[in-house]
């Protein structure tokens, strides 16, 4: 996770377009200026950046299921639910499956376990749009390169 | 009434709690109800899985904003629920 750049999925590990699952890890960083505020003394990681990691999960997802040639933005949080506290250090896996893909949406359900259990959970809905500019694409596709798209899920692959 | 229009007068009020009573057949959905399109993606995803259709919202709006077609034409209940006939009947065809 490098929390400070917003990228808070390590790698992918499973991506089933037939299935439309997806699996992602992350581990939570041991230090990060983050934790000097939340809380002082008390470290732990914010539910709402639990929220946002089940969201890009979701979004690599859509990105994928849709060969790479649109962008996903979050557009709705429902019954997102944080159970237990996540602290730095805790390795996390993060899945979602997609429910429903409608005209210009999606709609996934997403969980995050920490030592296989549930430690957030979250239905989330993301529009889905063409690519601002090239470079969001092209940052985009870096990103992907480095935790681990397929290739073969690309258009451009 | 149409059976289509009552079940999306139901979702519209289920949806974006909208008194069922001031939902009717000429209610223009986003001019008389003020749904916004955040809204209308839970609906159109409600409307999805009711229906086992996908309506093609983008291709909706792409219209309208090239003066193809009026607002009208699609969210205005009656002529949603006519749409949405015609997705059902093109999916059983």
């Amino acid at each position: 996770m490098r929390i400070e750049y917003f990228q808070l999925i390590d790698r992918i590990v499973d991506l089933n377009l037939a299935d439309r699952k997806i699996t992602c890890e992350a581990t939570v960083p041991t230090a990060s200026t983050i934790f000097e505020g939340h809380f002082p003394g008390y470290p732990l990681m914010p539910g709402v950046l639990l929220i946002e990691a089940m969201a890009q999960t979701s979004g690599w997802l859509v990105v994928a299921a849709n060969r790479f040639e649109r962008m996903a933005f979050l557009a709705s949080v429902k019954e997102a639910k944080l159970r237990t506290f996540v602290l730095p250090g805790q390795a996390l896996s993060i899945t979602s499956h997609l429910e429903h893909e409608g005209s210009g949406y999606a709609v996934l359900n997403a969980k995050i376990r920490c030592d296989g259990k549930v430690v957030s959970d979250a239905t989330l809905t993301l529009r889905i749009l063409d690519f601002p500019n090239a470079l969001v694409a092209e940052e985009m596709r870096k990103l992907a390169d480095r935790i681990g798209l397929k290739a073969e899920a690309r258009a451009d692959g | 009434m149409s059976d289509t229009f009552e079940a999306i007068a139901n979702i519209i009020a289920e949806t974006c709690d909208i008194p069922r009573d001031s939902i009717t057949a000429e209610s223009h959905a986003i001019n008389d109800l003020g749904i916004d399109s955040l809204d209308f993606l839970d609906i159109a995803f409600a409307i999805d899985k009711a229906f086992g259709i996908k309506l093609p919202l983008e291709q909706w709006t792409q219209e309208v904003s090239d003066g193809k077609a009026t607002t009208d034409q699609y969210f205005v209940l009656k002529n949603l629920a006519a749409r949405i006939d015609e997705l059902v009947a093109a999916k059983g065809a």
